[in-house]
């Protein structure tokens, strides 16, 4: 025990010696999270629609009363006035304009006569998220405009009401749980990996090979330092993100208990697969390779930012044996739905006994020679 | 369990081991005994395997062949119990230069679950016999790299071994560094009774530390003895070195027919050494021979016979030969330049 202590304590002492690991592990999430969370996740707003008023009747006026109220209020478009539908199209497609209205002639005309009325929109649809972005602006206010200002007392058409759970999930928050993942993966990768390598090559193991030391004390030890520097990284990020997104249930102390727990599960999973990996690697480049193809593999497979329900097959089976999968989903089930540990125990189960059955299946491949 | 030791006095005792990586044999048969209280060395090239047969001593690699027994341990049955007896500096610095003197010190005392008091105890005393008292605090990439190599003396002692395996301990020093080395491993030998088994490319190294030294060669050992005994092996008690001006093929046979020559060996352009069993007749004689032949000598210089020419008698060639090797790859001749 005391010898295992001591390969602990020599890697906690060279990790506080060393703050810019430490800082490094934080610095890319805290990054993706201040600029992915801003980036994304926006409202659209100051479009530039053009409107082709070939009507001039009521109904066309009231259309444009609409345009106007959304340019004040949601702002998601500013109308520009076009003479004709030719040139408006050109300068979508140029990409001077985003979308045109065209209204066609008569168009008051047969809306007071119901003869299917229409107006025609012409979007740059290579850029999907804006053209839906004000399609969907659009289509409500079609809808608002056919709404008869007098209900019917019987209603005539089905209708959906949706009842949201949670508070509103800005895209800061829904990338929270990702972001303390993936900081204590890259803790992992540099505090575990790279330095683990970077010391067999300098020639520090075989300084201990010679010493009394045990393969399992010497495993133990270099995982359980391992550990404990990716538990500090996920604690850290958790507090500064939970902070940035404005989440104050991190604070709570029985969620900081599941978050703890979770925690620990994540850095065990990460630091076993990690050592299954490195265990038998000599050379120093090899772990740096690795890192963005690792990086890859686990992280955008998780769910951390798009639905696995949406994934092919193939990367859905990834995602099954993928430790980021329950990190991310239980680090979402605590920080956004307030879970507790019912909604949690499957994760928690997943990341210790993956942990450690890789570090299981690492140990007999440690050699104790050179 | 231990077994006791084969011998009271020997220290250690390596028996035909043998060291195979496929088909290249790095360490061919090799058996030699250590004496307690005795500086053994091995004496050879880069890549004469000494590095091998220390790293199968000290539990790093396994025997293909053979036995080695170390205080009375056999390495390959109870290396645990080797490991307490032994301290070993890798030919590498691997004090970690993050750490301070002290913890790494103290902390290699932890690998070898040195109690807390005598761990106090033990620091205090090896950093005193390495000098480094007042660096204690200091961080160890701060360290000059024959402090650091003291430190690395310092670790490999805190657990108070009976027997010192160094591999090649003053690599990449200064002169002085080296020789301070050398003085403090002298002095560690007379205040601790150790033992030392240390690897070396350094004649005067060996010369120097060494009761006893091995020579070896391509995995071979091919000599073992005292430095005298082993400078008495080779014949001639001198050794003249001679530049001639004008290289000219005829000079190796004139040189050979000299009073009390015994070999000639050809070094460079115009460059012999001579061994004579007596450098003043030689001298005198290749003087004059000279001044007949009207030949200019540009440099001569008469010496006792050195550890250099054991090695060159053993081995049939230069040690300094095998450390500067001739480039693999020659670059291609340049577009349009002539081979």
């Amino acid at each position: 025990m005391n010898r295992l202590s001591a390969i602990v304590e020599r890697e906690m002492r060279k990790f506080f010696r060393s703050p810019m690991l430490m800082v490094m592990s934080l610095m890319m999430p805290i990054l993706q999270l201040l600029i992915m969370g801003n980036a994304f996740g926006g409202k659209i707003t100051g479009a530039r629609v053009a409107v082709v008023d070939n009507d001039h009747g009521p109904e066309a006026v009231k259309l444009r009363e609409g345009f106007d109220s959304i340019a004040v209020n949601i702002k998601t478009f500013t109308t520009v006035e076009y003479p004709n539908e030719v040139q408006a199209r050109e300068d979508v497609r140029t990409g001077k304009i985003d979308a045109a209205v065209i209204i066609p002639p008569q168009y008051s005309r047969r809306v007071y006569a119901q003869d299917a009325p229409v107006i025609g929109f012409v979007v740059d649809n290579s850029d999907l998220f804006t053209s839906s972005s004000l399609e969907s602006e659009m289509q409500l206010l079609v809808t608002a405009l056919t709404t008869p200002v007098i209900q019917p007392r019987l209603a005539n058409q089905i209708a959906l009401e949706i009842v949201e759970l949670y508070p509103y999930v800005n895209y800061l928050k829904f990338l929270l749980p990702a972001c303390i993942a993936l900081a204590m993966y890259i803790s992992v990768m540099i505090g575990g990996g790279m330095l683990y390598i970077d010391d067999k090559a300098r020639g520090v193991h075989e300084g201990y090979l010679v010493t009394p030391i045990t393969k399992l004390e010497l495993v133990f030890g270099l995982n359980t330092a391992g550990a404990i520097k990716a538990t500090l990284a996920g604690i850290c990020i958790t507090v500064i993100g939970s902070l940035m997104a404005g989440l104050g249930i991190v604070f709570h102390p029985w969620v900081m208990l599941q978050l703890l727990a979770l925690i620990l599960g994540t850095s065990i999973a990460f630091n076993g697969m990690m050592f299954l990996l490195m265990v038998r690697v000599e050379d120093p480049l090899t772990p740096r390779a690795m890192f963005g193809v690792l990086n890859l593999l686990l992280f955008y497979p998780s769910g951390a930012m798009y639905p696995i329900a949406s994934f092919p097959w193939w990367l859905r089976a990834l995602s099954v044996v993928d430790p980021f999968t329950y990190a991310i989903h239980g680090f979402k089930a605590i920080i956004l739905k307030d879970g507790g540990f019912q909604a949690i125990q499957f994760d928690l189960f997943f990341l210790f006994v993956f942990g450690i059955g890789t570090l299981l299946i690492a140990t007999p491949l440690f050699k104790r020679t050179l | 369990m231990s077994t006791p030791a084969t011998s009271a006095t020997t220290a250690i005792e390596v028996a035909h081991i043998v060291k195979r990586y496929g088909d290249f044999e790095a360490v061919k048969d090799v058996s030699f005994s250590v004496d307690e209280g005795e500086i053994f060395g091995l004496l050879g090239p880069n890549g004469a395997g000494k590095s091998t047969l220390i790293r199968m001593m000290t539990t790093l690699i396994p025997l293909t062949a053979g036995r080695a027994i170390i205080a009375g341990h056999d390495v390959a049955k109870e290396p645990d119990a080797v490991r307490r007896m032994i301290g070993v500096i890798p030919q590498a610095l691997t004090s970690d230069p993050d750490l301070t003197v002290e913890e790494n010190l103290s902390i290699y005392a932890k690998l070898y679950s040195v109690p807390k008091a005598e761990r106090v105890k033990n620091i205090d005393q090896v950093l005193e016999a390495v000098d480094l008292t007042k660096w204690r605090s200091a961080q160890t990439k701060t360290l000059s790299g024959g402090m650091r190599r003291r430190l690395e003396i310092a670790r490999g002692l805190v657990h108070n071994p009976s027997i010192f395996f160094l591999d090649e301990p003053t690599t990449g020093l200064d002169p002085v560094s080296r020789i301070a080395v050398w003085e403090m491993l002298d002095n560690l030998r007379r205040t601790r009774k150790l033992t030392m088994l240390i690897t070396t490319h350094y004649m005067e190294e060996a010369d120097k530390l060494c009761d006893r030294i091995a020579i070896v060669d391509h995995g071979k050992l091919v000599a073992l003895g005292t430095p005298i005994e082993l400078k008495h092996n080779v014949p001639g008690a001198n050794v003249v070195e001679v530049h001639f001006d004008r290289d000219t093929e005829e000079w190796q046979g004139r040189l050979e027919k000299l009073d009390g020559v015994t070999s000639v060996q050809a070094e460079s352009a115009g460059f012999y050494r001579v061994l004579t069993s007596s450098g003043s007749t030689t001298t005198m004689q290749l003087v004059e021979l000279a001044a007949s032949l009207g030949e200019t000598l540009t440099s001569l210089s008469v010496q006792n016979t050195t550890l250099d020419d054991v090695f060159v008698h053993y081995t049939g060639h230069q040690l300094r030969d095998e450390q500067v090797k001739p480039p693999v790859f020659t670059l291609p001749p340049r577009p349009g330049e002539r081979p």
